[in-house]
Parts: C-alpha cells; structure tokens; sequence
C-alpha cells in the first residue's frame, strides 16, 4: 500500500547519516576540495559507520542485512548533502562488493568480498565510463576477447574514482563486437595487473577532492575467472540501474544543500531596504527549488523501489537520473544567483555544489547503492 | 516503508473508471467540445446513478458518530479520489467537470454541522442529477480572495446577500438546471478583512439570485461556468458554514478554514492535470508504435533523437505530478497537514501538463493541430488546470511563504 514514510531502520540510517554528513562532512568538505585531498582520518571514521559491510551476508564477514535500494537511496543523498566527493569515496568500494553480492560466483565472493568487512577502509572501484562525447553503454569500445582459459581487455576507460590505490577494479567491456548493450560485461581487475596503466590525476571541474583517473589496459589479460559470475556473466542493465539511483539521489542531496543553503541566504541578506526573499523574483525560484527537491527524490525512491521488489526498472532509473542531473544543475545554479556575486566567491559553498551539479549528465556508473 | 503500490482496491476501481472513460467519455469528447453549453445527459444521468449509491455510503458514514475502539483501516480515500479523477480526465476533462455534485457539496461535507449535511448533502442520495457550486470569484477580486466586495446582512431571520459572482463551475448546473446550490463567499464586515469573509449556502431557486451569463471559453466547454447575481437574496441564518462571529481584525482563523478546504481539492485539481497529460503521453507513444518510432532509454544523447528527449522528458515531468500528488493525498488521508505538499502537487502539475500536452500537439505535426485528433483539445482543456483554485504563481506563493516561514505581510 501506498506509503511515503520511511521504515524505523531507514529513519535509523537516515538520522545517523545525516548526523556524519553535518558533524564530519561540512567542517572539512571546502578544504578538501581545495587541496584536492581526503584526509585518511575522515576515511578511517566514515568506514566505522560500516555501510557497505553492512549489506555483505555474514558468511563473508559482513552484518548480512539485505540490500535495499531504497534505503541506499535515503543514505546516499544525506551523504552527497554533505559533500558529494566525500561521498562518492565513501561509497567508492561499493562498486565492486554490491555486484559481487548480486552476481559474484562463490568464488569470487569468498575471493573478495571478506577484504571488505575489514576494521579498515580498502579501496576499490569501477571503470566504466569511457573519454569520448559520445559514450554510452551500447556503444562501449573497451574490448575483453576470450582467449583460451583468459580474457584479454583493450581499451580506455575515464573518471575511476581512486583507481590508483583500488584493491580490485571491475571493469566494464564489451565480449562481443556484434552485440550492444547486451554484450558487456564485468571482469575483476586486480591491483597491478600487467597491462593496466593508470595515468596521472585528472582534473575536473567539481569533485575535486576525489582522485579519479584514466585507466588504461593494453593488451591486460586476466584469467575468465575473473569475469563478475563466472560463465553465467551478470547483467549489466541491472548494475547500471542501482547506479542511476544511486546518482539520482545523490544529485537530490547536492541539490537540497543549495536549496537550503540559499533559502537562509535569501532571509538573511538585505537588499532596498527589505529582505531579498520577500520580493517574488527571488522567492519563486527557492520555491520551485523546493518543489524538485522533492519530486526528483520522488521519481528516484519510486525507481529505487522497483529495483527493491524486482520490478522492471530500466526506464525508471534512468529517467530519474536524468531528471535528476537537468534538476540539480537548475537547482545550483539558482542558489548561486540567489547570492548574487557573493555566490561566485568560494567562501561560499555554492559555486562548489554548481561545479558538483554539473557533472551528473556525464556521470555513468560512478557510483551504486 | 516507502511503497509505490497503490492498493488492490483502488487498482481495481481505476480499472473500473478506466473502462467507463474509454467507453463513454472519449466517444463523447468532442462533441461536447464543439456544441459549447450543450449539457451531456446520457453521460451526467449515467454517473449520476453511480454516484448516488456512493453518496449514500458516504452520506451515513458522514453523519453517523464515530465507533470508538474499532481499529480503523487506514484511510485512502484522498489517494483512491485522485486515481479516480486521473481516470476520468484520461477519459475527457470537460466532461468530468460535469459529473453531479461539485465544490459547494465538498464546503458542506468538510465544515458543514450535522444538520446543513442533512439538509444540503442527502438530495445526492436521491432523485434527480443535482450539483453544488461554489462562487469565490468576482470581477475585481480572483487570486486576491480576500478583496470580495460581495455582502451578506443579518436582517431578522436571515442572511441578505448582495454582489455579483463570476467564473463559478457547474453554476447554472446548481441553482438553474437542478435542485442543488451554491456556496458563497460573502463579508459580513469590509473592515474586517479577511476575518469578516465567511460562507453561505443558497438554495437553488432562492429568490433574487440569477444566472445572467454563460462564458464561451478556451477549453472544458462542456463544463458551465457562469455569473450569477445576488439581489438582496435573502436566506435562512443557518444557512451560514462555519461561525457567524467575525474575529477581531488582525485573527483570520475564519478564513483560514475556509481556505483549508483547498488542501484536499488541489491534488485533485492536479491529479485530473495528470490524466489529461498522460492521455496525450499515451497517445503519443500509441501512435509512434504504429510508425516504428521507438523510445530508447539510456543511451548517449548523440544518439538520441529531439523526440525521445522530448518524450523522456514529458513522462518524467508527469510522474513526477503524480507522485507529489500521491504524496499529498496521503498525508490528507492520514490527517497530516498538506497546505505546502498539496499546493507543490498543484505548482508542479499545472507545469507539467502545459509542457506534456503542448509537446505532443507539436510531436504530431499537422495531425497534432487538427480537431480530427483530440490532442489540440487536451492543450486547451489541460490548461485549466494551471488556472482554478490557485494559479501557479498563487501555488509558488503559498510554498515560498511555508518554506520561508513568512507570512503575507512579509511575501506579497
Ligand atoms: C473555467 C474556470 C472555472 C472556474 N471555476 C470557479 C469556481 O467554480 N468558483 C470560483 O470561485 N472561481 C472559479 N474560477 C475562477 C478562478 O479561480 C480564478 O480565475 C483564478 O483564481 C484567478 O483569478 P483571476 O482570473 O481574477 O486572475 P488574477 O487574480 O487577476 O491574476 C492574474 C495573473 O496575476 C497573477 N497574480 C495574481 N496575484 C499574484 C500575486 N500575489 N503574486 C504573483 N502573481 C499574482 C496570477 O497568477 C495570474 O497569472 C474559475 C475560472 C475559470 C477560468
């Protein structure tokens, strides 16, 4: 039955992630970005909040309880509310222990997933998304061909969230050169696999304080078990959804720190005499802000629920991605009109959520709940 | 928990309604579209006969007192309404703008005591198709509700209205062509403001009030809209809705209660917003079907042509609607208050439509612009809702004031 209220663990997960996102968070997330750096410390105390081994089932040393999208969706946005590269770190390892879950041989999971529920943070990531314009999955150039008892990858893949130091990488290729979105599928790339070079830093416009690179695999070859469930292979639409979800709802917590942000600007700044906020020019857009916060978190907990009750969902996640990405660039760049010129300036923070905002069009597989 | 699932119940009455739109009301969509202030008998006689059974089960659990200790299922008749209401906007606005009963009947029911139910509500029980209007708007006095000049005077035993009301749905319906009424916004006091507005009911047949217009208008011309004048109309003093007191200037908890009666009709205002849009979705994606126009998800938008974006974009903006409007009408349904959710349900489907029903005229060419297809008809009708009770800007207003802890004085 039709319910807009949140479960006493999802109101649990929610308070204690907003919690850290207010208390850890927003003290360090300008100065991050500026040096482009996550401090170990912050790595160390987000880790202790045990979100991902949470999920892992107990036989391989996690808490065994199950995965929710929705509630994914609810933790993701509150981390993202307090600093979207943060937050993107935190939940970097996710990439690789949530596929294994859903699609892992046992093999695998025994392989992987214990590295995960340890006391301390262990890096891993996914590669997915590839330096062109035009990038989309049907469209994926980076190659794995069999080859006897091995696959062989070639190709370039862009924006690996802390690709330097991961454990493992799950990369995404095409298996089969007639097919399209069909034919990808996810190998496990581990740590210093001859054949993967990972290039310098990239810069990029927001995210800052995250290191992501360009991988690049020449000729990698890795045994075929390593590609993510074995023979049976996993679906890749599916992955890709709890992605657009994922980044959905984080574009809805990006989004509701400028919503908030400017609202109390706009109460407090004074301008003819009067606050800004009382004149309708300004008050218009905050409350048109308002409402897409809420009808892009919306569209994503509906899209997170199907995922949960195994409904199709491949147009919903990505419509509610898409949704999200048009409304959080809106959304940011109204904040910062809303402060006018102070906005521009880096003491404040909306310049920073504008530069976040923008990526989530291009973002693809960056991030999974 | 979060849950999307509407219940099996309310599944099965959409269903229902799904059927009787498509049967009934598109068959008749257009003709009442041409033949303006042609009445739809057959469909309004039809309903009616519905309508009457339900009315009678509502009736009784209106007026009966509550049971105590039963434990209660939980409520979803806000949600099931806008199902509904989606459905049979799907089927044709202007014709479900015709259906029997109206505003007036919905002021009686929230704030009406157990007598005016009596009185007012039982005829929906029985005979004939009736209505009951609701007239607010004036000439000089539309967004700004507060600055009606109509009157209303005590004298003995009654009430003595005098003004002249415009723009009111089903007006004719209610005090002309049937045994119904109209509420009426009227101030006992101008120099009370807002605290001296309160509502009267009057009988159909009262005399001194007359219908004197029908408007010719842009779309649901199947629905009357009409001015009726008020001439030292006199009615009986308990025909008042709510106290006859008239707070002290700066108290409007008066006026606060009538204005409350909005949060549980804009959601429905949205939600028939959404049936409109999603027959125009509907029956845009039928067509491309028909043509080997395929909607791809997911891909990169260099190879995603204008109209798949267009599309995309359409189906996320009306969901969207949907869902903020689900999500106001269960709050009502749990007796939370919704004054901010319901006007963003409102803000956001007024949108919407526009956009939804103004693409798919243009995604169909010429076929879009001819009155051989009903999308031309859908854009005309669908704007309504952008329009009655609260424009947008008005909905933008009363979300800016809540989520900026202002009052009125603070955001005109
Ligand atoms: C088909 C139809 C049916 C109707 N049915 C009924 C009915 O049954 N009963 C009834 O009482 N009324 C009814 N109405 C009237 C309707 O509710 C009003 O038309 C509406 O509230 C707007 O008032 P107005 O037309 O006077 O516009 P105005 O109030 O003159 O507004 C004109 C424009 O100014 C904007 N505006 C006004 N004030 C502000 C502000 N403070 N800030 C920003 N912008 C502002 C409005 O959004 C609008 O864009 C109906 C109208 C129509 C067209």
């Amino acid at each position: 039955m039709l319910s807009f209220e949140l479960s006493d663990d999802q109101r649990m997960i929610y308070e204690t992630v907003r919690k850290f996102a207010l208390n850890e968070m927003r003290p360090i997330y300008r100065e991050c970005d500026e040096g482009g750096k996550i401090p170990p410390e912050f790595i160390s105390k987000a880790w202790e909040l045990f979100l991902i081994p949470n999920n892992v089932p107990e036989a391989y040393g996690g808490v065994g309880e199950p995965r929710s999208a929705v509630t994914g969706a609810i933790l993701a946005e509150e981390l993202a509310y307090g600093d979207f590269s943060l937050a993107v770190c935190m939940l970097c390892p996710a990439s690789v222990v949530y596929p294994l879950i859903e699609f892992g041989t046992e093999d695998q999971k025994q392989k992987y997933l214990p590295l995960f529920c340890e006391e301390s943070f262990k890096p891993a990531s996914a590669a997915f998304m590839e330096p062109r314009i035009d990038f989309d999955l049907p469209s994926m150039q980076t190659k794995a061909a069999a080859e006897g008892g091995s696959y062989v990858i070639n190709g370039e893949k862009c924006l690996v969230p802390l690709a330097a130091d991961a454990e493992v990488i799950l990369v995404y290729a095409q298996t089969d050169a007639s097919a399209d979105a069909k034919g990808v599928q996810a190998f496990l790339v581990d740590k210093g696999t001859a054949g993967m070079e990972i290039s310098e830093r990239e810069k990029n416009m927001g995210l800052k304080a995250l290191d992501t690179r360009k991988v690049i695999f020449k000729d990698c070859r890795v045994p075929k078990e390593s590609r993510l469930g074995g023979e049976a292979g996993c679906n890749v639409s599916k992955l890709l959804n709890y992605s657009f979800v994922g980044l959905a709802a984080m574009a809805v917590g990006v989004s509701k720190a400028a919503f908030e942000y400017a609202r109390d600007y706009a109460k407090e700044r004074v301008a003819f005499g009067e606050p800004i906020a009382s004149r309708q020019a300004i008050a218009f857009m905050l409350a048109e802000m308002a409402i897409e916060v809420d009808a892009t978190r919306l569209l994503t907990w509906e899209a997170a629920w199907r995922l949960d009750k195994g409904l199709e969902s491949d147009r919903e996640a990505y419509l509610a991605k898409q949704y999200a990405a048009e409304k959080v660039l809106m959304i940011t760049d109204r904040a910062v009109q809303v402060l006018g010129g102070h906005g521009y300036i880096r003491e404040h923070p909306v310049e920073l959520w504008l530069r976040n905002g923008r990526g989530f069009a291009t973002f693809d597989g960056l991030v999974t709940i | 928990m979060i849950d999307f699932e509407i219940s099996e119940n309310i599944a099965n009455m959409k269903n229902m309604v799904h059927m009787l739109a498509e049967n009934m009301m598109r068959p008749a969509a257009r003709k009442y579209d041409e033949e303006e202030h042609q009445k739809p008998l057959d469909f309004i006689n039809m309903m009616w006969e519905d309508s009457k059974r339900r009315n009678r089960a509502r009736f009784e659990a209106s007026t009966k007192p509550k049971q105590e200790g039963k434990p209660e299922k939980p409520a979803e008749n806000s949600v099931m309404f806008a199902n509904v209401i989606e459905e049979l906007s799907w089927g044709d606005c202007g014709l479900y703008l015709c259906i029997p009963g109206g505003l007036g009947v919905a002021a009686v029911e929230a704030v009406g005591t157990s007598d005016q139910k009596e009185r007012f509500l039982r005829r929906f029980t029985e005979g004939e198709p009736k209505w009951g209007a609701m007239a607010i708007t004036e000439a000089n006095a539309g967004s700004d509700t507060a600055a009606i000049t109509a009157t209303a005077a005590r004298d003995g035993d009654h009430w003595v209205l005098n003004g002249e009301k415009i723009f009111v749905t089903s007006g004719k319906a209610a005090v002309q062509d049937s045994e119904g009424f109209v509420v009426v916004w009227a101030t006992l006091d101008r120099s009370a403001g807002r605290a001296g507005i309160k509502s009267f009911i009057v009988e159909h047949g009262t005399p001194g009030m007359t219908v004197t217009k029908l408007e010719k208008k842009l779309g649901i011309r199947a629905s009357d809209t009409c001015t009726i004048v008020f001439e030292d109309c006199r009615i009986p003093l308990d025909n008042i809705l709510g106290s006859s007191e008239v707070q002290k200037k700066d108290s409007t908890s008066g006026f606060k209660g009538v204005m409350a009666t909005f949060d549980a009709t804009r959601p429905m205002v949205a939600a028939s917003a959404i049936g409109i849009g999603r027959a125009a979705i509907d029956f845009v994606k039928e067509e491309f079907e028909k043509q080997g126009v395929q909607i791809r998800y997911g891909i990169s938008p260099y190879r995603m042509t204008a109209v798949e974006r267009d599309v995309q974009q359409m189906e996320a903006n009306l969901q969207a609607a949907r869902l903020l409007t689900w999500r106001a009408c269960w709050m009502m349904d749990r007796r939370m208050r919704n004054n901010l959710e319901a006007s963003m349900a409102k803000a956001k489907a007024g949108l919407a439509i526009t956009l939804v029903t103004q693409k798919a005229v243009e995604l169909m060419g010429p076929l879009g612009y001819s009155r051989e297809l009903l999308l031309e008809k859908w854009m005309r009708d669908g704007k309504i809702n952008d329009l009655f009770e609260g424009t947008g800007q008005i909905n933008m207003l009363i979300i800016a004031r809540r989520i900026l802890e202002y009052t009125r004085e603070q955001l005109k």
